[in-house]
This record gives structure tokens, C-alpha cells and sequence, in this order.
């Protein structure tokens, strides 16, 4: 019977209440919400990267340069070993996942495993009978490896984004090798992407002066040696100069301790402290080679390459290169933070500037509160009086919509303000449903009573019917749906429940007290 | 007092006598639909192309014209130039680079640094997006995924609910929504992107929202009057629920004209897809899910008069 108990009407009015208590902080000042007492709800909605500006980067680990790395140096390893021992072989080299090498004389394949293990025990050697081998490593270390390089790299860069000092960066992993960084309020995206751009590995190597550039040039380089470029500025555009160097690491960036921008003849430069290892490798290198060059080298580019005039062993030097105050700047952040463990690149960029978001939250704003007044008006000039029990129930439910939005610490998203004005429109459609029904069952003659609570009967099944519907297209949205397609599942999804349950419980709450207080032997609907 | 309404409260169309003129023209707009997708294709957005696009405030109005002509002598292929919303604003695409993700980012700060050197320092830029080619194969994947899994999520939904007739009924309906949809994006040339997947989704939803209302009066109606022709009791269904289903399409379609004028330029392509397909879904629950269960044999024969027509009719 037409009957709501004094436990629900406390029920629902609290829900409503609390909806609304947590949707205030929203209309306040940032400030003021935050200076609120701590027992009072502040918590402000989660604004998305589009409405408060700031940068959304998808990266992507290259772990399989890592790998084949990996690879690379077991085939060093294979031939030292090897050639230590005395054992001839053919053919060693190394396919997309294994080592490969065929004995000269198959007689020493016993003599030639042990060897193998024990470069790392967990390695898979196969020997067959015509003397090939190879030489896999094993799934589970492969794996274990591209995970260590994926959280080593998160590391990396949240290193370097901290050291540019921006606020709340928030940095996941996603999935195999991907890494999501949501930089908000940021305002040099490139400064940024040209950090993440860099590996930063930095070596230093000496120079081979015995060999002339034109043999290199025509690509006749001894084993041993390398031909690189140095360029003069560190910008892209500057002619490259072409440099021969000894491929042996004489110290190795992973050595230092510090860098930091400093100047030197009102040139910038860069400072280095290395830690102890780093300063006896120093040392020794600058006491061997006073008078000869070394060379800086910076992803496998050469940054300078001075001359040795004396012996350096305090574990410091300088670099300079023709730098920029701010390429300088960003060469100590690199080596500070470290380098990668693999390269990175980008994948997708979205980056919305502070004005655009200001200029969407405004229109957003604009556009709920005209779409809400349009609707109301309809709805009133349709409905009457049980109207204005529908608009007290979609003014409720924008309220549960803002204040669970806060609660939960939902991102809200420009495309989540369409959701919320989509809500209004739809919201009001279980109360539709509702009302025609009554109005049906007036004109079949019914009392006010029993018009309204078959009313709501009626029309309840056909309302979940209609929203499971909806449900489904928002899961799948959430589901499927990244960064802002998201932000508009999560508040169709809040939207969908709160309106259920205003038109239910609400709208019906209002309806049957006012029935039982006035007893209208009309409805005026 | 009798107060002003916009709908009736009781109407009496014959919309089943209408349902050939119905299918014949959907039929021609699915057709046209279809044609103009193989011939003129959708203009992709960045989503799914993959490439650049850069929304940038000048601090006067914007000199479109020397702008293009500076960015195209940067031998990045195709750059388009747009107003976007104010004589101010304006938003630039680049085509796809080739040579994967890096040349994406190399041809983003050439465009930026050309725009400085010609047009002064005092650009503000709204937005800046590049989608990698790899990225831009994985959102059209997870598009189509989002679409088809809607789809049959909700068939089985309904199928759970009514009777295998509705379930085929409601999908045709939705998938007509859904090409008429993709069909109005081919006519206008409206970017295709993300977003507009997002919107698909929607409509799908609110299309079905609507489709169920009816079905759900015709699935009372089938147990109150067990000897009436299905073509009466569709009508009878319709008019039943019409001034509901006209209610709801008016409040939505206000909130969403709301948005549409007032939301900003971002959003308005996303509220115009919408409009859209209020009007088409409710067209369809009406002309399209409930005259398929005609079609669909839902009251094969049975004491009810004209029978013999419905036999007719599933040649239609």
C-alpha cells in the first residue's frame, strides 16, 4: 500500500543530505574548501588533465633493445671464455633470442658445456651432435629482466620529472612496457618530453689519434675503435664533426655522484663529483694519459674531448660544451637521475593548456545551468505540481552526482560534464515514465490513491529495464575507453544509480507525503 | 485548471500502415549511408589516424592565410588550418609523419618553433596532441571492440528479459542507429575520433532505453488483449507510451542544445553526434524495433482476425 515508513523518509532525506554536504566544498574557493575544519567534508572534485590543463604522455619502454643487448654481451662473454680455454668455433653470433655457434671439433662438447653454465647458470645450453650450439636464456629471466627494466625506467623518470619540480605527477605502469605520466598544470611540455626523450647514458672514452679520420670515413675503423660525431652547439642543427674513439669505457656515467649547472669563464658548464669507484678510475685515467684526449660521450654522442693537462684526482671535473644556461641546466638534471636502462619513446601526446581547461569549465558550467533551467521549465509547465517534485528530485540528484564525485575522488573530465548534462536530461526520464502512467491510470477511472501506486509499480519494472541498458553502454565505455572517455563513463555510471534512485525514492517520498497530507480527490497532473 | 501541454495525453496514429514508407526510406539512408562510407571514407580525427594537432590563441584576431603558408613550407605534408570556435583561435592538424613515433614529436616542436619565429612569442597554446601510429592502431581496435561487445551485450540483455523476437528487433534498430550514425559523420564530414565513439555508445544506450519502453508496453499489451492483431497492438503500444517517449527525447534534446551552444568548441561535435541520435533512436524504437517483430513472426497465427495478412507481410 501506499504507505513510507518513518525509518525510510530518515533514510532517504539523510542520503539527500549527505549529497548535499559533500557537493558544497565544490562552490567554494579552493582555498576556503581546504581551510575548512577537518571533520567538515572538503575534498574538492578530481579535475581531469583536459579541464586543469597539463600533459598526458603514453611512453613505451624499448625493452627489446635491452635484450638484445643482453644477448649482445653473452656473445662477448662466449668468445672470452672460449678463446681462454682454447676451444675453436665457427659462425658465433646472435638471432632475435638466442646465441649460436658451431664447434670446430666436436670431440670438446662435453669440455665446452661447463664452460657455458657457468657464464650464468641460468642459462639454456643445447649441444648437438654435429657440434651447433645455442645458447637461449630462459623465459623466466627474460621476463624477470623486461619487468626489472620497466620499474627501473619508472624510476628514471620520475626522477627527472621531481627534479622539475612539478607538482602531483602522477606515473603508473601499463601493461608489458608502457608508463603513463599525467603531468598536471605544467607549462613546458617540451622541456619535458626533450628529458624523456634522452637515455643520458654518459661515458668517458679516450680518443684514437692513431688512426686517421679519412680511413674511418671510408669505413676502415681497427677493432677496438668507434667513429662518432661532435657537435659544436648542442642543438640539433649544428654541423657534426666526425671523432674516433677507443670503444673501451675508461669511466662510466653510472660512477658519478653529482652533477649540477655551474659557470667557468662566465661559460655554463656542468659539474661532476664521482663517488669512489668513479674518482680511482679518474684518477688513474688523467695520471696515464697526461697530454692525450678524451672524449664525453652522451648517448652515443660526443658532448667535448679536452685535452688531459694534468693529473685530476679529486674525483671532480667539468664539462664544457658550448652549452645553453638551460642545456646545461638539463645535462645535470640527466646525470643526475641517472640514465635509463633502455630508451623511451613517446607514443601519444595530449597536453591542454591552462586557458583552454578554464575556458571548458566555464562553458561546462554555463551549459549545465541552461540546460538544467530549460529542463526544469519543461518539466514544470508539463507536470504541474508533481513537476516540481521532479525538479526537487533532480536538484537532489545533481547534488549526489557532485558530492559522490567527491567522495569517491572521480577525475571529472570535459566529457564528464556532458555526461552530467546528458544525466540531466535523462534523469528525469524515470520520473516521465512514472507520471505517464499515473496520468493513464487517472483516466482509467482510478482514485488519486491507487493511480499513484500502481503508477510507480508500473512503471518500476520498465525503469531498471531502460537503465540496465545505459549501465551496460557505460561499463563498456569505462571498459574501453581511455582518459576523458572514462571520465565520462564514471559520471554516466553515478549519474544512472543516483537518478534511480531519486525518481524512486525520492520523487515517490514526496508524492505519497503530500497525498496523505492534503487527500486530493483530484490528481493535478 | 487545465494547464498548457505540449504532447497529448492520448494518441491514435496508425503507425504500423506506415512502416513500409518506414523501412523503404531507412532502408535507402542505411544504403546511402554505407555508399558514401566506401566512397568518401570518415575524416578520421588524430585518435585513429595518428599525427598532430595543436590548438593555438593568437593575441589578435588570427591571420589564417600567412599562417598557412609558413607552416606548409615546412615539408610536413598535409597542415590544415582552422578556426576553431573565435576569430582568435585556431586549431592546427598535421598529418601523420612517416617514421614512427620520434618524427611525430620532431615535426610537433618544428611547427611550434616556426610559429614563434613568425608570429611572435605571445601564442598561447590551448592544446597540444600527437598520436603515435602505434597508438592510433590500438584505439580503432578498442573502438570497434567497445561497439560490437555493446551490441551484444545488450541483445543478450534483452533476450534475458523478453523473447528472442525482441532481442533481434532491438538490434536491428541499434545497428541502423549506429550506421545512420556513422552515415551523418561520412554527409557532414565531422571528425571522426574517440569521442565520437564514445557517442555511438550513447546513442546505442539511449536508443535501447527507448526501444524498451515500447517493448515493454507491448509485452503488457500481448497478456491484456490476447486476440488482437499484432499490427493493432503495436499501435496500441506506441500511442501508449508516444507522449513518454516524446517527453524524454524534448528534455534531453534541450539539455543537449544547451551543450551544443554553450559547452565550447571542444565539445560541440560530441553534442551535435548526439542530437543525432536522439532523433534516430527514437525514430527507430517506433519504425524499425517494433514493426520487426512482424517481421519476426512474434504472433504467428492464433484466433486472431487478419492472420493470413501476416504471412504478407514478412515479404516486406
Amino acid at each position: 500500500m501506499l504507505t513510507f515508513e518513518r525509518w525510510k523518509i530518515t533514510l532517504v532525506l539523510i542520503v539527500a543530505l549527505l549529497g548535499g554536504v559533500y557537493a558544497v566544498p565544490n562552490f567554494l574557493a579552493r582555498t576556503t574548501a581546504e581551510s575548512l575544519p577537518s571533520w567538515l567534508p572538503h575534498k574538492q572534485i578530481n579535475l581531469g588533465l583536459d579541464l586543469q590543463g597539463g600533459s598526458h604522455l603514453l611512453l613505451e619502454v624499448d625493452v627489446a633493445a635491452v635484450l638484445a643487448e643482453q644477448l649482445e654481451t653473452l656473445v662477448d662473454e662466449v668468445r672470452v671464455v672460449l678463446r681462454g680455454a682454447g676451444i675453436g668455433y665457427t659462425g658465433l653470433g646472435r638471432s632475435d633470442e638466442q646465441v649460436k655457434l658451431k664447434l670446430r671439433d666436436v670431440t670438446q662438447s662435453e669440455a665446452t658445456r661447463p664452460l657455458l653454465v657457468e657464464i650464468d647458470p641460468s642459462l639454456e645450453v643445447k649441444i648437438y651432435q654435429d657440434g651447433s650450439i645455442s645458447i637461449d636464456v630462459s623465459a623466466a629471466a627474460r621476463q624477470e629482466r623486461k619487468v626489472a627494466v620497466l620499474s627501473q625506467s619508472i624510476e628514471i623518470v620520475r626522477r627527472r620529472i621531481d627534479e622539475t619540480g612539478t607538482r602531483e605527477p602522477t606515473i603508473q605502469r601499463q601493461g608489458e612496457d608502457r608508463i603513463l605520466v599525467q603531468l598536471p598544470g605544467i607549462d613546458d611540455p617540451e622541456r619535458v618530453k626533450r628529458l624523456l626523450g634522452k637515455t643520458a647514458k654518459m661515458n668517458f672514452k679516450m680518443v684514437d689519434e692513431a688512426t686517421p679520420i679519412e680511413d674511418a670515413l671510408r669505413g676502415r675503423v681497427p677493432p677496438g675503435s668507434e667513429l662518432l660525431y661532435m657537435r659544436d652547439r648542442l642543438d640539433d642543427q649544428a654541423e657534426a664533426r666526425p671523432i674516433i674513439l677507443r670503444r673501451r669505457v675508461s669511466v662510466s656515467g653510472d660512477n658519478l655522484l653529482d652533477a649540477q649547472p655551474t659557470f667557468q669563464d662566465n661559460q655554463p658548464v656542468v659539474s661532476l663529483r664521482f663517488d669512489n669507484v668513479g674518482a680511482r678510475k679518474f684518477g688513474t685515467l688523467t695520471k696515464e694519459n697526461v697530454g692525450k684526449r678524451f672524449a664525453i660521450v652522451l648517448d652515443g654522442e660526443v658532448i667535448s674531448a679536452p685535452v688531459i693537462r694534468e693529473p685530476i684526482p679529486g674525483g671532480s671535473g667539468i664539462i664544457s660544451g658550448q652549452f645553453t644556461v638551460q642545456s646545461a641546466q638539463d645535462l645535470a638534471l640527466l646525470l643526475r637521475a641517472g640514465a635509463l636502462p633502455a630508451p623511451l619513446t613517446i607514443l601519444e601526446e595530449r597536453t591542454v593548456g591552462p586557458s583552454l581547461g578554464a575556458d571548458s569549465i566555464a562553458a561546462g558550467k554555463i551549459a549545465s545551468v541552461v540546460g538544467m533551467a530549460l529542463v526544469i521549465a519543461y518539466i514544470i509547465m508539463s507536470y504541474g505540481l508533481f513537476g516540481v517534485a521532479a525538479v526537487l528530485a533532480l536538484t537532489v540528484n545533481m547534488a549526489l552526482i557532485v558530492g559522490l564525485l567527491s567522495v569517491l575522488q572521480a577525475t571529472l573530465t570535459l566529457p564528464g560534464i556532458a555526461g552530467i548534462v546528458l544525466t540531466i536530461g535523462m534523469a528525469v526520464d524515470a520520473n516521465v515514465l512514472i507520471f505517464e502512467r499515473i496520468r493513464e491510470e487517472v483516466r482509467n477511472g482510478r482514485t488519486p490513491f491507487s493511480s499513484v501506486d500502481i503508477g510507480f509499480r508500473q512503471a518500476f519494472r520498465t525503469i531498471i529495464d531502460a537503465n540496465v541498458t545505459t549501465l551496460i553502454a557505460a561499463v563498456l565505455l569505462f571498459q574501453f575507453g581511455s582518459g576523458p572517455v572514462r571520465g565520462f563513463a564514471v559520471t554516466l555510471g553515478i549519474g544512472i544509480a543516483t537518478s534511480l534512485f531519486t525518481a524512486i525514492m525520492f520523487t515517490r517520498m514526496l508524492i505519497v507525503l503530500w497525498l496523505q497530507r492534503v487527500r486530493p480527490r483530484t490528481l493535478p497532473i | 485548471m487545465r494547464r498548457f501541454r505540449f504532447v497529448p495525453d492520448t494518441f491514435d496514429l496508425p503507425f504500423m500502415s506506415w512502416r513500409r514508407v518506414a523501412f523503404v526510406s531507412s532502408l535507402a539512408l542505411i544504403t546511402l549511408s554505407i555508399i558514401l562510407l566506401v566512397v568518401r571514407g570518415l575524416n578520421y580525427g588524430i585518435d585513429f589516424r595518428g599525427g598532430i594537432l595543436i590548438e593555438v590563441k593568437t593575441p589578435e584576431v588570427a591571420q589564417v592565410a600567412s599562417m598557412r603558408d609558413s607552416l606548409s613550407t615546412l615539408g610536413l605534408g598535409e597542415v590544415t588550418l582552422q578556426e576553431f570556435g573565435a576569430p582568435d583561435d585556431i586549431l592546427i592538424r598535421v598529418e601523420r609523419q612517416d617514421g614512427g613515433e620520434k618524427a611525430q614529436l620532431e615535426a610537433v616542436s618544428l611547427v611550434k618553433s616556426r610559429l614563434e619565429e613568425d608570429f611572435g612569442t605571445g601564442l598561447d597554446y590551448r592544446r597540444t596532441e600527437f598520436v603515435g601510429p602505434k597508438v592510433g592502431g590500438e584505439l580503432i581496435a578498442a573502438g570497434i571492440k567497445a561497439v560490437v561487445s555493446a551490441l551484444l551485450a545488450m541483445m543478450a540483455y534483452i533476450w534475458f528479459r523478453f523473447e528472442w523476437q525482441f532481442s533481434l528487433g532491438a538490434v536491428a534498430a541499434l545497428l541502423h542507429d549506429v550506421i545512420l550514425t556513422i552515415g551523418m559523420f561520412a554527409i557532414t564530414g565531422l571528425e571522426f575520433n574517440l569521442a565520437t565513439v564514445a557517442a555511438i555508445l550513447l546513442i546505442v544506450g539511449y536508443s535501447l532505453n527507448d526501444t524498451v519502453v515500447v517493448y515493454d508496453r507491448v509485452r503488457e499489451n500481448l497478456r491484456k488483449y490476447k486476440k488482437l492483431p499484432i499490427g493493432d497492438l503495436l499501435d496500441r503500444s506506441i500511442n501508449d507510451t508516444l507522449s513518454r517517449t516524446l517527453m524524454t527525447s524534448i528534455t534531453t534534446l534541450l539539455a543537449l542544445l544547451a551543450l551544443y551552444i554553450l559547452g565550447g568548441a571542444v565539445i560541440a561535435d560530441f553534442s551535435l553526434a548526439m542530437i543525432w541520435g536522439v532523433l534516430v533512436g527514437t525514430y527507430s524504437s517506433i519504425f524499425i524495433a517494433a514493426p520487426s517483430l512482424i517481421l519476426l513472426n512474434l504472433r504467428p497465427s492464433g484466433p486472431q482476425k487478419g492472420s493470413g495478412s501476416i504471412d504478407l507481410e514478412t515479404s516486406v
